[in-house]
């Protein structure tokens, strides 16, 4: 087998998705970070939905759903993105090969499951990661760019195969993708602008209660009715929680902290102190979420000191100060 | 939450590995920290890991003692649940849970059982006769 291999910058990145759109358009020129990406998609968010079940806890998040980036900051940014799904699994390995041969860098959506360079205890039943494959080595193993991981990694065909083609809940059907960079310019001040009213809109939350603001508030009471639940179940609640806040790849506090560098990031690029002090209160916020985190935690060990109260009350004070935020983000970016 | 306080506790969830942490400089100014986990979050991961070992060797009991087909045992095992595993299946949720049953399992059509091989990636005897690995 000839290898092949294109020209990829792989930097480390906190979100897959957000992480695949910064290191495909980087290494075509279009330099982009992290925070960036996620910002100009106005990504940030926050959805409790206590109908959808996870392995029997609620679903929680803290950005837009999969895929949101990827469409998204391809339309403000004015790249061409060309995506492709498969019905046949050999096909879309065909594919995927053929645009390696063209020099192409290919995002692929995967289950992480089937990803056998994940760590066992990082590995779920996930459809929806993102990674880039910039090329194949003699043994016909694929060269990977996964954004969540230090360095680059590779991976047998078969089991590539098996992580683009697996079925179930957001199955990708072999998903695979293209970006090609504009020619043109692209003006950032209004795009971050709008960014930002688009995100602070949000956050108040829709009409049902379980988005934004709103979101946050009826979580804090469940967590309040917790305590007529047995301990265990309490217990796993939180940790549900907070497995989503911090484990699964956010930056930190649920992707406060990536919004907060996106702020700041900005704020330097438009000179614009008033938004750097948004930055700062948006990390003052990031910090009391990594505090109910802490504290959601403290009362799983039975620490007798902190109640359930206690876990709620930190998350209200979240709330509370996310609304604040909102204001801020509002009166700047009207 | 500053550069210096990005915590390196070393989870054991993390293999080694490290992951990319948002914190600011002196000035306030954000950059990329990767860090080696954070306890608490470690404690969280830990729980569900230890959540899902646990319904594991129960339903390893269960099937070695014939209250339950292996459909039960590989439910866990492969880390779904019942509507990741019906999606992926195509099966109704009720349907999985006859198939949990022994007396229901063992009726299966070739067919059915090769849906549940093709879903777990594994040969056929060992859907019929799971091999446990520690």
């Amino acid at each position: 087998m000839i290898p092949i291999e294109n020209n990829i910058i792989h930097q480390q990145s906190s979100h897959c998705e957000s992480g695949v759109v910064a290191n495909m358009l980087n290494s075509q020129g279009f330099s982009f970070s992290e925070p960036m990406v996620f910002g100009l998609a106005s990504a940030l968010t926050f959805v409790y939905l206590p109908m959808i079940k996870v392995g029997g806890l609620p679903l929680i998040a803290y950005r837009m759903p999969p895929k949101a980036i990827i469409s998204s900051v391809c339309k403000k940014l004015g790249i061409q993105l060309h995506s492709q799904k498969f019905s046949n699994a050999d096909e879309g390995m065909k594919a995927l090969d053929k645009a390696l041969s063209e020099g192409k860098l290919v995002g692929l959506q995967t289950s992480v499951y089937w990803l056998p360079y994940f760590p066992e205890d990082m590995r779920f039943q996930f459809n929806a990661h993102n990674l880039t494959v910039y090329g194949k080595n003699e043994q016909g193993d694929y060269l990977i760019s996964d954004p969540v991981f230090e360095k680059v990694v590779t991976c047998p065909a078969d089991d590539l195969k098996r992580a683009r083609f697996a079925k179930g809940v957001l199955a990708a059907k072999g998903l695979m993708y293209v970006m090609d960079i504009p020619k043109t310019t692209v003006e950032l001040e209004p795009l971050i602008r709008n960014s930002i009213k688009k995100t602070a809109k949000m956050m108040n939350g829709l009409v049902l209660p379980f988005f934004g603001n709103k979101g946050i508030r009826f979580l804090v009471k469940k967590i309040k009715s917790l305590e007529n639940k047995p301990k265990k179940d309490a217990a796993l609640f939180l940790g549900n929680i907070v497995r989503m806040q911090e484990e699964i790849g956010t930056g930190g506090a649920g992707f406060r902290f990536m919004f907060a560098s996106f702020l700041d990031e900005s704020s330097l690029l438009l000179n614009d102190n008033a938004l750097f002090e948004i930055a700062q209160y948006t990390t003052e916020v990031g910090d009391l979420w990594r505090e109910f985190a802490m504290k959601s935690v403290l009362f799983c060990k039975n620490r007798k000191n902190v109640s359930l109260d206690d876990v709620a009350k930190s998350l209200a004070v979240c709330a509370d100060h996310e609304t604040i935020l909102r204001s801020k983000l509002l009166q700047w970016s009207k | 939450m500053k550069k210096d306080q990005v915590p390196q506790d070393q989870c054991k969830s993390y293999d080694g590995h490290k992951k990319l942490m948002y914190a600011v400089d002196d000035k306030g100014h954000y950059q990329g920290v990767s860090s080696s986990g954070w306890e608490v979050e470690g404690f969280a991961t830990e729980m569900a890991v230890q959540e899902l070992d646990n319904k594991v060797s129960e339903m390893k009991q269960a099937l070695l003692a014939g209250e339950v087909s292996p459909i039960a045992y590989y439910l866990p095992f492969f880390r779904f649940d019942l509507m990741s595993l019906a999606h992926a299946t195509g099966f109704f949720q009720w349907q999985i849970k006859r198939h949990m049953k022994m007396s229901i399992f063992i009726k299966l059509p070739l067919n059915k059982l090769n849906i549940y091989c093709d879903v777990f990636n594994i040969p056929l005897q060992e859907l019929k006769q799971p091999v446990f690995k520690k």
